[in-house]
């Protein structure tokens, strides 16, 4: 469906569309200033500083330093070179990693490959709304935890982690502390030294930057080994020539999420929860999946009985509505959202589940408009389906 | 991942939907763990000629896209044929008759198929036993 006037977009969790300053940041970097910042010539020189000033106000943003910033192509490699720079750097030492049921495919998968490797991965329990059970977190961290690897923010339900006591908790035992903040950087406020957070990903494309940039940051002192191998850019832990101009559009980026921060999640959290009580007041037999309270501002997760969600999906496209059964990432698989059925859904009523996330450009009459359309949606679905209340 | 028209058109406008309460026979296939059931409801009749005639036929679906498309699709193709004209009907034609579906969803033609069968033999049965 081409993007007309008409056209709602609920589904910025998967990807948001680059914000106009944003794009104007990043103009001069694809002509003007094309430089390779590893040239020592006047053009090499002027992207340099481009990268460093980006790299300076991405560490400040998470109150880290610069040198601690690494730039990498997307959350997914952040996520990769965290998990695999840890057990390739520590091999021999501890052998245990500790993960979450809900992370992303990414996170989940790069665990599955390293227990291949001979490293013993376990799962930390998490409750109904998806939140880590932190009792059980601090049994099974022993002296042979090496890292601990938990989403900050739920991509999917939006549950928010509370990722200081975490942080505290792997401390404790010297456990290395990952978190996977792609969702939640640039929506909520981090300070990777408060919460003892050791390794942290990011993503641009969720704040209105670019696609293809991202960043690891990694404390210093922390030991990891490259993925890549090749000259060597970003201190050798990510060789590849820079991607300047997404580089300086992910720090516009976050500049401009972290200075609207206060009064953009104000805004936004009011139309989700205007629609979420419109939504379960109108239509019976729904639910709102994750925690009521400690979610991201953006984020909703509905699940509606005797229905299934990918129809639900191509319900509200049918009236130009853009949303999600969950993770972008999974659409074409079969099986029901991992992190549903973490929750304790049984697989039929996971199945049923929708994601809206809100975002910037989210304006009131389009809450109004799905508020609308949503339960005509249901309806028609449940009118088609064998099961009945 | 794109539905052909003809997919999203069947989706959108499903044919014969609902239950039949004095069905000759019924089958249901499918599983909702996987995120599909299907349930079709058969009206068989016998015509001058002895041949048994699907007279009506009706489908209720909880599932995707493709499996809402593919019951909608089986119960245009089979209504007014004879049980065995009917049968004849496989998978791959139900899949050609709506401009083909993704590979990952080839399933769901096997479902409408399945669900076909299975109301038939319930019929048989049914049939049998009076």
């Amino acid at each position: 469906m081409t993007n007309s006037a008409k056209n709602i977009y609920l589904d910025y969790a998967a990807t948001t569309p680059v914000d106009s300053r944003v794009l104007k940041a990043m103009q001069p970097y694809f002509d003007e200033k094309f430089g390779n910042p590893a040239s020592i010539h006047w053009a090499g020189i002027k992207a340099d500083q481009a990268v460093e000033e980006a790299r300076e106000l991405l560490a400040h943003s998470i109150q880290a330093n610069p040198e601690e910033i690494i730039f990498t192509s997307s959350a997914t490699e952040s996520n990769n070179l965290a998990l695999k720079g840890v057990a390739l750097a520590n091999k021999s030492k501890k052998n245990k990693i500790l993960i979450s049921p809900i992370e992303h495919e990414c996170v989940l998968n790069s665990a599955h490959w390293l227990e291949t490797q001979g490293y013993r991965v376990e799962l930390i329990p998490v409750n109904h709304h998806g939140l880590i059970d932190l009792v059980q977190l601090e049994k099974m961290l022993d002296e042979q935890v090496l890292l601990v690897s938990v989403i900050y923010a739920s991509n999917e339900i939006g549950t928010i982690q509370p990722i200081k006591e975490i942080g505290q908790l792997c401390q404790k035992v010297g456990a290395i502390f990952h978190t996977d903040a792609a969702q939640a950087f640039g929506k909520l406020s981090i300070d990777v030294n408060r919460s003892h957070i050791d390794l942290l990903t990011t993503s641009s494309h969720k704040i209105y930057g670019p696609k293809g940039v991202a960043f690891l940051f990694k404390k210093n002192g922390i030991k990891i080994s490259p993925l890549l191998h090749g000259g060597g850019q970003e201190r050798g832990f990510r060789p590849s020539t820079l991607n300047v101009v997404g580089i300086v559009g992910f720090a516009k980026a976050a500049e401009i999420a972290f200075s609207d921060l206060a009064q953009e999640s104000k805004k936004i959290k009011k139309l989700r929860d205007q629609l979420i009580s419109k939504i379960l007041s109108t239509i019976p037999h729904s639910y709102l999946n994750g925690h009521p309270k400690l979610r991201l501002f953006n984020n909703i997760n509905f699940r509606f009985d005797f229905v299934e969600g990918e129809s639900l999906v191509l319900g509200l496209d049918q009236h130009g509505i853009a949303a999600s059964t969950g993770s972008a990432c999974s659409s074409p698989k079969l099986e029901p959202s991992h992190v549903l059925t973490a929750l304790g859904l049984t697989p039929v009523q996971a199945h049923g589940s929708l994601r809206l996330t809100l975002g910037r450009f989210t304006k009131p009459q389009e809450i109004e408009q799905v508020a609308e359309i949503l339960p005509q949606v249901v309806s028609n679905l449940r009118a088609i389906s064998p099961f009945k209340s | 991942m794109n539905y052909s028209p003809q997919v999203l058109d069947h989706f959108r406008n499903p044919r014969n939907f609902g239950s039949l309460e004095k069905a000759s026979g019924v089958g249901t296939v499918g599983n909702a763990v996987c995120g599909d059931v299907m349930k079709l409801y058969l009206i068989i009749e016998e015509d001058k000629e002895g041949k048994e005639v699907i007279k009506d036929i009706k489908f209720e679906t909880f599932g995707c896209a493709a499996a809402i498309a593919t019951s909608s699709m089986i119960t245009q193709l089979v209504v007014g044929k004879t049980i065995k004209e009917a049968l004849q009907i496989k998978n791959k034609d139900i899949a050609a008759e709506l401009g083909q579906l993704p590979s990952s969803k080839m399933h769901c033609s096997v479902l409408a198929a399945n669900a076909l069968a299975e109301a038939v033999r319930d019929y048989r049965e049914k049939k049998n036993k009076k």
